[in-house]
Protein backbone atom coordinates (compact mmCIF):
# COMPACT_ATOMS: atom_id res chain seq x y z
CA UNK A 1 0.00 0.00 0.00
CA UNK A 2 2.89 2.43 0.89
CA UNK A 3 4.05 1.93 -2.40
CA UNK A 4 1.07 3.26 -4.19
CA UNK A 5 1.55 6.83 -2.66
CA UNK A 6 2.58 9.27 -5.13
CA UNK A 7 3.88 12.68 -4.25
CA UNK A 8 0.65 14.18 -5.53
CA UNK A 9 -1.09 12.07 -2.54
CA UNK A 10 1.18 13.57 -0.26
CA UNK A 11 0.74 17.24 -1.22
CA UNK A 12 -3.08 16.37 -0.55
CA UNK A 13 -2.47 14.68 2.82
CA UNK A 14 -0.29 17.84 4.11
CA UNK A 15 -2.99 20.75 2.28
CA UNK A 16 -6.21 18.51 3.98
CA UNK A 17 -4.18 18.84 7.10
CA UNK A 18 -3.33 22.09 6.76
CA UNK A 19 -6.88 23.04 6.49
CA UNK A 20 -7.90 21.21 9.85
CA UNK A 21 -4.87 22.28 11.82
CA UNK A 22 -7.36 25.45 12.16
CA UNK A 23 -10.53 23.47 12.66
CA UNK A 24 -8.86 21.30 15.66
CA UNK A 25 -10.20 24.37 18.52
CA UNK A 26 -10.06 22.06 22.05
CA UNK A 27 -7.17 19.57 20.06
CA UNK A 28 -6.61 17.47 17.23
CA UNK A 29 -8.77 14.61 18.65
CA UNK A 30 -11.80 17.23 17.91
CA UNK A 31 -11.03 17.05 14.18
CA UNK A 32 -10.64 12.97 13.75
CA UNK A 33 -14.34 12.23 12.63
CA UNK A 34 -13.02 14.32 9.71
CA UNK A 35 -9.63 12.38 9.45
CA UNK A 36 -11.70 9.96 9.08
CA UNK A 37 -13.86 10.85 6.51
CA UNK A 38 -10.53 11.52 4.46
CA UNK A 39 -8.30 8.95 5.20
CA UNK A 40 -10.41 6.30 5.65
CA UNK A 41 -13.16 7.38 3.19
CA UNK A 42 -12.08 9.94 0.63
CA UNK A 43 -8.54 9.02 0.08
CA UNK A 44 -8.53 5.09 0.97
CA UNK A 45 -4.90 5.18 2.65
CA UNK A 46 -6.22 3.76 5.68
CA UNK A 47 -8.70 0.91 6.75
CA UNK A 48 -10.88 1.45 9.70
CA UNK A 49 -8.53 -0.96 12.31
CA UNK A 50 -5.42 0.96 11.02
CA UNK A 51 -7.45 4.68 11.98
CA UNK A 52 -8.06 3.61 15.29
CA UNK A 53 -5.13 1.36 16.01
CA UNK A 54 -3.42 5.07 15.47
CA UNK A 55 -5.10 7.00 18.10
CA UNK A 56 -4.58 3.96 20.69
CA UNK A 57 -0.57 3.87 19.54
CA UNK A 58 -0.43 7.46 20.42
CA UNK A 59 -2.37 7.13 23.65
CA UNK A 60 0.03 4.69 24.55
CA UNK A 61 3.08 5.68 24.09
CA UNK A 62 4.70 9.14 25.83
CA UNK A 63 4.38 12.18 24.44
CA UNK A 64 1.60 14.57 23.22
CA UNK A 65 -1.58 12.96 21.84
CA UNK A 66 -1.28 15.00 19.05
CA UNK A 67 1.36 12.05 17.64
CA UNK A 68 -1.46 10.28 16.69
CA UNK A 69 -1.31 12.50 13.36
CA UNK A 70 2.02 11.35 13.24
CA UNK A 71 1.11 7.81 13.13
CA UNK A 72 -1.69 8.01 10.77
CA UNK A 73 0.43 9.76 8.27
CA UNK A 74 2.86 6.49 8.86
CA UNK A 75 0.77 4.22 8.45
CA UNK A 76 -1.01 6.02 5.19
CA UNK A 77 2.62 6.53 3.66
CA UNK A 78 5.96 5.60 5.67
CA UNK A 79 8.17 8.79 6.72
CA UNK A 80 7.22 11.10 4.39
CA UNK A 81 3.58 10.86 5.38
CA UNK A 82 3.81 11.33 9.00
CA UNK A 83 6.15 14.30 8.04
CA UNK A 84 3.07 15.37 5.55
CA UNK A 85 0.05 15.21 8.25
CA UNK A 86 2.36 15.88 11.47
CA UNK A 87 3.52 19.45 9.37
CA UNK A 88 0.33 19.74 8.04
CA UNK A 89 -1.35 19.82 11.56
CA UNK A 90 1.52 21.97 13.24
CA UNK A 91 2.30 24.88 11.04
CA UNK A 92 -0.78 27.16 10.92
CA UNK A 93 -1.85 26.87 14.74
CA UNK A 94 1.68 27.19 15.81
CA UNK A 95 2.14 30.04 13.83
CA UNK A 96 -1.71 31.35 14.77
CA UNK A 97 -0.49 30.52 18.76
CA UNK A 98 2.74 32.74 18.74
CA UNK A 99 0.98 35.14 16.98
CA UNK A 100 -1.61 35.54 19.47
CA UNK A 101 0.26 35.06 22.48
CA UNK A 102 2.23 38.03 21.81
CA UNK A 103 -0.83 40.38 21.11
CA UNK A 104 -2.22 39.13 24.21
CA UNK A 105 0.70 39.42 26.19
CA UNK A 106 1.77 42.90 24.98
CA UNK A 107 -1.65 43.69 25.85
CA UNK A 108 -2.20 41.94 29.07
CA UNK A 109 -2.72 45.15 31.68
CA UNK A 110 -5.44 45.76 29.39
CA UNK A 111 -9.05 45.03 31.25
CA UNK A 112 -10.40 42.68 28.17
CA UNK A 113 -7.44 40.76 28.03
CA UNK A 114 -7.58 40.00 31.86
CA UNK A 115 -11.45 39.56 31.88
CA UNK A 116 -11.07 37.09 29.09
CA UNK A 117 -7.95 35.17 31.50
CA UNK A 118 -10.71 35.43 34.93
CA UNK A 119 -13.56 34.18 32.80
CA UNK A 120 -12.46 31.21 30.81
CA UNK A 121 -10.38 29.87 34.18
CA UNK A 122 -13.13 27.87 35.63
CA UNK A 123 -14.42 26.99 32.27
CA UNK A 124 -10.63 25.33 31.42
CA UNK A 125 -11.02 23.75 34.58
CA UNK A 126 -14.18 22.11 33.34
CA UNK A 127 -12.85 21.11 30.72
CA UNK A 128 -10.13 19.02 32.30
CA UNK A 129 -12.49 17.40 34.15
CA UNK A 130 -15.16 16.86 31.30
CA UNK A 131 -12.09 15.34 29.48
CA UNK A 132 -11.10 12.72 32.40
CA UNK A 133 -14.76 11.92 32.64
CA UNK A 134 -15.03 11.43 28.99
CA UNK A 135 -12.01 8.84 29.17
CA UNK A 136 -13.44 6.93 31.87
CA UNK A 137 -16.70 6.63 30.70
CA UNK A 138 -16.27 5.08 27.23
CA UNK A 139 -14.66 1.77 28.73
CA UNK A 140 -16.78 -0.25 29.90
CA UNK A 141 -17.08 -1.87 33.40
CA UNK A 142 -15.93 -0.20 37.27
CA UNK A 143 -12.89 -1.54 38.43
CA UNK A 144 -10.97 1.40 35.84
CA UNK A 145 -13.15 3.70 37.83
CA UNK A 146 -11.36 3.22 40.93
CA UNK A 147 -8.48 3.19 39.47
CA UNK A 148 -8.89 6.50 37.83
CA UNK A 149 -10.50 8.08 41.32
CA UNK A 150 -6.80 6.85 43.02
CA UNK A 151 -4.61 8.49 40.83
CA UNK A 152 -6.90 11.79 40.98
CA UNK A 153 -6.72 11.58 44.34
CA UNK A 154 -2.65 10.87 44.62
CA UNK A 155 -1.91 13.50 42.39
CA UNK A 156 -3.87 16.09 44.10
CA UNK A 157 -2.70 15.28 47.55
CA UNK A 158 0.77 14.10 47.14
CA UNK A 159 3.99 14.82 45.45
CA UNK A 160 4.27 11.54 43.96
CA UNK A 161 6.23 11.05 40.85
CA UNK A 162 3.87 10.27 38.10
CA UNK A 163 5.52 7.76 36.17
CA UNK A 164 5.10 5.77 39.63
CA UNK A 165 1.13 5.68 38.86
CA UNK A 166 1.39 5.13 35.26
CA UNK A 167 3.73 2.34 36.10
CA UNK A 168 1.38 0.55 38.68
CA UNK A 169 -1.50 1.22 36.22
CA UNK A 170 0.42 -0.61 33.46
CA UNK A 171 0.83 -3.35 36.27
CA UNK A 172 -2.53 -3.98 37.29
CA UNK A 173 -3.76 -3.78 33.86
CA UNK A 174 -1.32 -6.15 32.63
CA UNK A 175 -2.38 -8.47 35.67
CA UNK A 176 -5.76 -8.26 34.47
CA UNK A 177 -7.61 -6.82 37.04
CA UNK A 178 -9.16 -3.79 35.43
CA UNK B 1 6.29 40.18 36.63
CA UNK B 2 9.20 39.81 38.96
CA UNK B 3 7.94 37.19 41.43
CA UNK B 4 10.79 36.18 43.62
CA UNK B 5 9.23 32.66 44.59
CA UNK B 6 9.90 32.09 40.28
CA UNK B 7 13.07 31.46 38.23
CA UNK B 8 13.34 30.74 34.61
CA UNK B 9 14.90 28.55 31.71
CA UNK B 10 18.80 28.96 31.85
CA UNK B 11 19.01 28.74 28.19
CA UNK B 12 17.38 27.25 24.93
CA UNK B 13 18.99 24.17 25.65
CA UNK B 14 17.49 23.93 28.81
CA UNK B 15 13.96 24.75 27.46
CA UNK B 16 14.26 22.15 24.69
CA UNK B 17 15.34 18.82 27.36
CA UNK B 18 12.97 20.22 29.84
CA UNK B 19 10.14 19.62 27.47
CA UNK B 20 11.58 16.53 26.20
CA UNK B 21 12.02 15.02 29.59
CA UNK B 22 8.78 16.66 29.96
CA UNK B 23 6.79 14.90 27.42
CA UNK B 24 8.71 11.11 27.66
CA UNK B 25 6.32 11.29 30.85
CA UNK B 26 3.20 12.26 29.47
CA UNK B 27 1.39 8.74 29.07
CA UNK B 28 -1.99 9.54 28.01
CA UNK B 29 -1.58 13.23 27.23
CA UNK B 30 1.13 15.61 29.07
CA UNK B 31 -0.97 18.17 30.86
CA UNK B 32 -0.35 16.50 34.15
CA UNK B 33 3.12 16.33 33.98
CA UNK B 34 3.35 19.80 32.72
CA UNK B 35 1.56 21.47 35.46
CA UNK B 36 3.95 19.38 37.69
CA UNK B 37 7.29 20.14 35.98
CA UNK B 38 6.78 23.33 35.50
CA UNK B 39 5.09 25.16 38.08
CA UNK B 40 6.42 22.76 40.80
CA UNK B 41 10.01 21.69 40.01
CA UNK B 42 11.09 24.21 37.34
CA UNK B 43 9.13 27.10 39.23
CA UNK B 44 8.85 28.94 35.73
CA UNK B 45 5.27 29.41 36.40
CA UNK B 46 2.85 30.23 38.84
CA UNK B 47 -0.21 28.02 38.79
CA UNK B 48 -2.18 31.59 38.08
CA UNK B 49 -0.19 31.93 34.91
CA UNK B 50 -0.24 28.29 34.06
CA UNK B 51 -3.91 28.43 34.27
CA UNK B 52 -4.07 31.51 32.01
CA UNK B 53 -1.85 29.96 29.00
CA UNK B 54 -3.78 26.85 29.38
CA UNK B 55 -7.00 29.68 28.41
CA UNK B 56 -5.53 30.74 25.33
CA UNK B 57 -4.21 27.41 24.78
CA UNK B 58 -7.69 26.40 24.72
CA UNK B 59 -9.50 28.44 22.72
CA UNK B 60 -7.03 28.39 19.67
CA UNK B 61 -7.15 26.04 17.43
CA UNK B 62 -4.10 23.12 17.87
CA UNK B 63 -2.61 20.91 20.35
CA UNK B 64 -3.26 22.91 23.43
CA UNK B 65 -0.23 21.38 25.03
CA UNK B 66 1.98 22.17 21.86
CA UNK B 67 0.60 25.51 21.87
CA UNK B 68 1.51 25.97 25.80
CA UNK B 69 4.69 24.93 24.94
CA UNK B 70 5.54 27.70 22.14
CA UNK B 71 3.79 30.33 24.49
CA UNK B 72 6.49 29.71 27.14
CA UNK B 73 9.32 29.07 25.03
CA UNK B 74 8.35 32.63 23.49
CA UNK B 75 8.12 34.37 26.56
CA UNK B 76 11.68 33.81 28.06
CA UNK B 77 13.56 33.37 24.53
CA UNK B 78 11.29 34.76 21.87
CA UNK B 79 10.52 32.67 18.38
CA UNK B 80 13.92 30.73 18.98
CA UNK B 81 12.70 29.88 22.34
CA UNK B 82 9.24 28.84 21.13
CA UNK B 83 10.73 26.77 18.41
CA UNK B 84 13.27 24.83 21.07
CA UNK B 85 10.27 24.16 23.79
CA UNK B 86 7.88 22.94 20.72
CA UNK B 87 11.00 21.05 19.01
CA UNK B 88 12.30 19.29 22.69
CA UNK B 89 7.61 18.01 23.00
CA UNK B 90 7.50 16.37 20.29
CA UNK B 91 10.79 15.08 18.57
CA UNK B 92 11.72 12.14 20.69
CA UNK B 93 8.64 11.41 21.61
CA UNK B 94 7.81 11.10 17.44
CA UNK B 95 10.49 8.69 17.09
CA UNK B 96 9.47 6.33 19.90
CA UNK B 97 5.41 6.44 18.74
CA UNK B 98 6.49 6.16 14.92
CA UNK B 99 9.12 3.16 16.36
CA UNK B 100 6.23 1.22 18.11
CA UNK B 101 3.48 1.77 15.19
CA UNK B 102 6.26 -0.04 13.38
CA UNK B 103 6.52 -2.58 15.99
CA UNK B 104 2.62 -2.43 17.12
CA UNK B 105 1.37 -5.65 15.25
CA UNK B 106 3.57 -8.15 17.49
CA UNK B 107 2.15 -6.63 20.64
CA UNK B 108 -1.42 -5.81 19.97
CA UNK B 109 -2.43 -9.42 20.86
CA UNK B 110 -0.91 -9.68 23.72
CA UNK B 111 -3.38 -9.59 26.66
CA UNK B 112 -0.98 -8.68 29.25
CA UNK B 113 -0.20 -5.20 26.75
CA UNK B 114 -3.62 -4.50 25.99
CA UNK B 115 -3.93 -4.92 30.13
CA UNK B 116 -1.37 -3.15 30.52
CA UNK B 117 -2.50 -0.07 28.53
CA UNK B 118 -6.07 0.30 29.53
CA UNK B 119 -4.66 0.21 33.27
CA UNK B 120 -2.25 3.37 32.11
CA UNK B 121 -5.26 4.61 30.46
CA UNK B 122 -7.17 4.48 33.63
CA UNK B 123 -4.44 6.50 35.37
CA UNK B 124 -4.04 9.14 32.95
CA UNK B 125 -7.83 9.83 32.91
CA UNK B 126 -7.23 10.24 36.81
CA UNK B 127 -3.96 12.47 35.87
CA UNK B 128 -6.05 14.87 34.21
CA UNK B 129 -8.60 15.17 37.10
CA UNK B 130 -6.26 15.03 39.54
CA UNK B 131 -4.50 18.11 37.99
CA UNK B 132 -7.87 19.99 37.50
CA UNK B 133 -8.68 19.79 41.04
CA UNK B 134 -5.13 21.30 42.08
CA UNK B 135 -5.78 24.17 39.83
CA UNK B 136 -9.51 24.96 41.48
CA UNK B 137 -6.41 26.64 44.51
CA UNK B 138 -5.97 29.22 41.17
CA UNK B 139 -9.48 30.62 41.56
CA UNK B 140 -9.54 31.86 44.83
CA UNK B 141 -8.48 35.23 43.25
CA UNK B 142 -10.49 35.00 40.43
CA UNK B 143 -12.46 38.51 40.17
CA UNK B 144 -15.60 36.46 38.94
CA UNK B 145 -15.82 35.28 43.20
CA UNK B 146 -15.69 31.94 44.12
CA UNK B 147 -19.38 31.13 43.77
CA UNK B 148 -19.80 32.02 39.97
CA UNK B 149 -16.86 30.20 39.43
CA UNK B 150 -17.68 27.21 40.72
CA UNK B 151 -21.93 27.39 39.11
CA UNK B 152 -19.15 28.28 35.56
CA UNK B 153 -17.17 25.17 35.93
CA UNK B 154 -19.89 23.44 36.82
CA UNK B 155 -22.55 24.31 33.78
CA UNK B 156 -19.41 23.80 31.91
CA UNK B 157 -18.73 20.13 33.12
CA UNK B 158 -22.68 19.48 32.82
CA UNK B 159 -22.45 20.69 29.01
CA UNK B 160 -19.03 19.03 27.84
CA UNK B 161 -18.94 16.23 29.87
CA UNK B 162 -22.88 14.49 30.37
CA UNK B 163 -25.10 16.27 27.59
CA UNK B 164 -21.83 16.04 25.16
CA UNK B 165 -22.52 19.52 23.59
CA UNK B 166 -19.80 20.92 20.55
CA UNK B 167 -17.16 22.47 22.59
CA UNK B 168 -16.88 24.73 20.32
CA UNK B 169 -19.76 26.32 21.00
CA UNK B 170 -19.68 26.02 24.13
CA UNK B 171 -16.32 27.72 24.38
CA UNK B 172 -18.05 30.77 22.27
CA UNK B 173 -20.71 30.60 24.34
CA UNK B 174 -20.43 30.25 28.15
CA UNK B 175 -16.62 31.96 27.49
CA UNK B 176 -18.07 35.01 26.13
CA UNK B 177 -20.60 35.43 29.03
CA UNK B 178 -17.82 34.92 31.49
CA UNK B 179 -15.26 36.73 29.85
CA UNK B 180 -18.33 39.57 29.77
CA UNK B 181 -19.61 38.98 33.31
CA UNK B 182 -15.34 39.44 34.71
CA UNK B 183 -14.92 42.65 32.48
CA UNK B 184 -17.80 44.20 34.22
CA UNK B 185 -16.62 43.03 37.49
CA UNK B 186 -12.96 44.09 37.15
CA UNK B 187 -14.73 47.58 36.47
CA UNK B 188 -16.62 47.13 39.95
CA UNK B 189 -13.14 46.86 41.66
CA UNK B 190 -11.56 49.36 39.74
CA UNK B 191 -13.77 51.97 41.40
CA UNK B 192 -14.29 50.11 44.66
CA UNK B 193 -11.44 48.74 45.73
CA UNK B 194 -11.85 46.96 48.74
Amino acid sequence: MMAAILSSELMALFGHFLLLSLLAIGGAITVAPDMHRILVGEMGVLDDAQFSSSIAIAQAAPGPNVLFVAVMGYQAAGLAGAAATMFGIMLPSTTLALAAARWGHARREWRAIRAFKAGMAPLVIALMFSTSWILTAQTPGWKHVLLTVAAALLVWRTRIHLLWLIGAGAVVGAMGWV
Amino acid sequence: MPDPSLSQPASKTDLFWTFTVLALQGFGGVLAVAQRVLCEQKRWLTREQFLEILAVGQVLPGPNICNIALMIGDRFFGWRGAFAALAGMMAIPAVIVLVLTATYAEFAAVPAVAGALKGMGAVSAGLISGTALKLLGALRNNPMGVAVCGVLLAAMFACVALLRWPLVWMLLVAGLGACTYAWFRLAAERRDPA
